[in-house]
């Protein structure tokens, strides 16, 4: 009997996932679907759209309007540049707040997440004059510097969180047979946090991949991502959608790939780590 | 070979000299609607005539208002050239923030301009921004569904009329709304509607001491007149619809009539996009018999920041973008239809233009807005849907919020006036113009 109920209950978890997951999957298949409809068609009812002729017109329209592949390697560059310089700066930031943790640790660690807290919109106005004087607008490394400045705070606490699994006897053991601070980082502690570093270059990745505000308002002709392009096919005075879904497709694609092919790792990561 | 390096080098430094300015790359931030995209895909004409490149960065139209007003305002330099509309024209130019265009080519022949677009775009006379293409407002309408319900429609209709054909329009049973309004949030969209609405019925945002005026009568019977017509015949939802829900609703043959853009004209009759494209009619935007009609007037136009570095060359995009050669060199590609309209008088004296159903009503609604004298009772300000100074769009934004909440039916309309009288008068206050 028992047995029973824990299959019941399995298979009402299972049906209660499947239809989560559905629903929040539905947005980007309804992207999907559409980016494969003529225009007129798309604005159609649902059961209408369904039955409606299938198209590749709108990856042919898009394709020939815009360079996605400069916003492509504008969008590889900023996501993995902005994550590995996080990496570079996190890495020794946590590595002290969990082994060498002082009085004020825990609060700066809440400092670092309360500047998360803040709407980006407050601070646009400065941001945009001194990459003025830098001469940063619509460069790619001022981005890269935006973009890692804006994930620093979920790096540093990823990784302080993966850090302070790992005994500290063993980093001390490290030491007394010699290995200066940078070999213990190097050399010890990374390879024991692989796993941890890897969810945490994965959501970053994603994060940076998907930043909107900043990708918008700092870029123009040269630097621009896939969110420029996406933002490119979005009219409020005529009706693009199925383009518009062509266009969000190709941009969600790479990462939606990636996204399924690290799955393990990224939700190992998560649920082992920083997000308990 | 070094001859021949030497021959090229002279050929370039003979063309610099006759062009008088060096090739560039321009960089142009736009809207996405379908007379710019077209104008992306000609551009190669431009590169051909001038040696220019251009690089363009497209952008919806209230994400460009935010991109290029953050680097005007910083003299950010970001693009060469910007399109900006009829409400920020005046604001910028008056500020400095834009080049002056009162030095075009007398064989661009600005005064070919027609002088209610010429007039949004200037500022004390000096025009700033040349227009792409203008737009109105007017009715569109199911000319079969009219003629089903036993009705004729006027070419300038009264509001009365209107709300009695879509009275007698509406079948819900089939799913057809007599009319559909924009009832969306936001200063651009059901509150350019509403605003254009209530100059017909007498209203005005200020009087002439820039006092908000949401306590007076003509407002109420604006706000009352609207709400009871779309309750009685306007679709389910209303409050969050805009242009492109409307657009949508009626291309699948759900609207008896729609008042908004002219440029929707194009679309509603592409039987590519519209069921109904072979059965709409148009008629000047409705009336009360008081002089002023509800019809808007607004135009896209290229603008270039006064922190361009290459204004001689932004300067050549704009006469070549906004010319009558570009209007011939697109219908020449894709017709007349599709040539950018409402900016130049001649296109109007053309006879192959005329031939296009909507070419006269469009004019006509056109000519019919004065953006100097837009309201029944003199006012302070300049625009048809909007006031053009800086405070409008975030008070605007906030009363549009007001009225579409009424809309929703979340409140009364006078208390939707009560607050909208407050926010504006705290905003002006605040402001300094009180």
């Amino acid at each position: 009997m028992a047995r029973a109920v824990t299959t019941q209950r399995k298979t009402i978890n299972t049906v209660v996932a499947w239809g989560i997951g559905l629903l929040i999957f539905f947005p980007i298949l309804w992207i999907l679907i559409l980016s494969f409809k003529a225009e007129g068609d798309a604005i159609k009812t649902p059961i209408e759209v369904l039955t409606s002729a299938w198209t590749f017109e709108n990856y042919g329209v898009v394709q020939e309007r815009s360079d996605y592949s400069k916003h492509f390697f504008n969008s590889v560059i900023l996501a993995f540049g902005s994550t590995i310089l996080g990496l570079i700066i996190a890495v020794p930031a946590a590595w002290s707040m969990a082994f060498v943790p002082s009085k004020r640790t825990k609060d700066i660690l809440m400092w670092m997440l309360s500047t998360k807290m803040l709407p980006a919109v407050g601070v646009l106005y400065p941001i945009y004059l001194v990459f003025i004087r830098l001469g940063l607008l619509d460069t790619r490394a001022g981005l890269v510097i935006v973009l890692m400045l804006i994930n620093l705070p979920i790096i540093v606490w990823m990784l302080y969180t993966y850090f302070k699994e790992i005994p500290g006897e063993i980093l001390e053991a490290a030491r007394m047979d010699g290995a200066s601070l940078r070999e213990e980082i190097l050399y010890v502690l990374t390879p024991m946090a692989i796993p941890g570093m890897a969810s945490t270059v994965l959501l970053n990745v994603i994060l940076a991949w998907n930043e909107a505000f900043w990708t918008l308002n700092l870029t123009a002709a040269k630097a621009a991502p896939l969110t420029a392009f996406i933002a490119s096919y979005s009219s409020p005075e005529g009706l693009f959608y199925a383009k518009l879904s062509a266009a969000s497709t190709m941009a969600i694609a790479p990462i939606l790939i990636m996204g399924w092919f690290s799955q393990k790792q990224l939700v190992r990561g998560l649920t082992f780590g920083a997000v308990k | 070979m070094k001859i021949f390096v030497r021959a090229l080098l002279g050929a370039s430094a003979l063309s610099l000299a006759v062009t008088g300015v060096s090739a560039e790359t321009l960089t142009i931030a736009t809207v996405n609607n379908g007379d710019m995209i077209r104008m992306q895909g000609l551009t190669e004409d431009f590169t051909a005539k001038t040696g220019h490149d251009v690089e363009w960065v497209t952008l919806e139209e209230n994400v460009l208002r935010q991109r290029v007003t953050t680097d005007i305002t910083t003299k950010g330099g970001a693009f060469d050239i910007m399109t900006i509309g009829m409400y920020e024209t005046p604001i910028w130019g008056a500020n400095g923030w834009l080049v002056p265009l009162d030095d075009l080519s007398a064989e661009y022949d600005a005064d070919d301009i027609l002088p209610a677009m010429a007039g949004g775009l200037s500022h004390d006379g000096t025009l700033y921004a040349a227009p792409f293409y203008g737009e109105s407002s007017m009715i569109m309408y199911r000319t079969d569904l009219m003629e089903k319900a036993g009705l004729e429609m006027p070419d300038a209709p009264t509001w009365t009329f209107i709300r009695e054909a879509a009275a007698a329009m509406t079948d819900r049973d089939n799913d057809i709304n007599g009319i559909c309004l924009r009832g969306k949030a936001g200063w651009g969209e059901g509150g350019a509607f509403i605003t254009a609405m209530s100059n017909s019925f007498g209203a005005r945002w200020f009087d002439m001491d820039w006092n908000a005026q949401f306590d007076t009568q003509p407002w109420k019977d604006t706000l009352e007149f609207f709400v009871g017509m779309m309750s009685e015949s306007g679709p389910a939802g209303y409050a969050t619809n805009g242009f492109n829900e409307n657009l949508s609703l009626f291309q699948q043959g759900k609207c008896g009539m729609w008042i908004d853009a002219t440029v929707a004209a194009s679309f509603v009759t592409n039987p590519n996009d519209s069921t109904v494209a072979d059965k709409v009619g148009f008629a000047l935007a409705p009336d009360n018999g008081l002089g002023k009609r509800s019809n808007w007037l607004w135009a896209w136009a290229l603008a270039i920041p006064a922190g361009s570095q290459k204004v001689d060359a932004a300067k050549q995009f704009i006469e070549w973008a906004t010319s009558k050669g570009y209007i011939e060199l697109v219908a020449s590609k894709e017709g007349w239809a599709n040539v950018p309209p409402g900016a130049r008088k001649s296109l109007y004296e053309n006879p192959n233009y005329m031939d296009v159903p909507f070419a006269k009503m469009t004019l006509d609604s056109i000519l019919t807005a004065d953006p100097n004298n837009s309201t029944v009772e003199p006012s302070p300000y300049v625009g048809v849907q909007f006031a053009a100074i800086p405070e409008f769009a975030g008070i605007a934004t906030e009363v549009s919020q007001e009225f579409s909440a009424v809309y929703a039916g979340q409140q009364s309309v006078d208390e939707a006036l009560a607050k909208a009288q407050a926010i504006t008068n705290d905003a002006m206050e605040a402001a300094g113009y009180k």
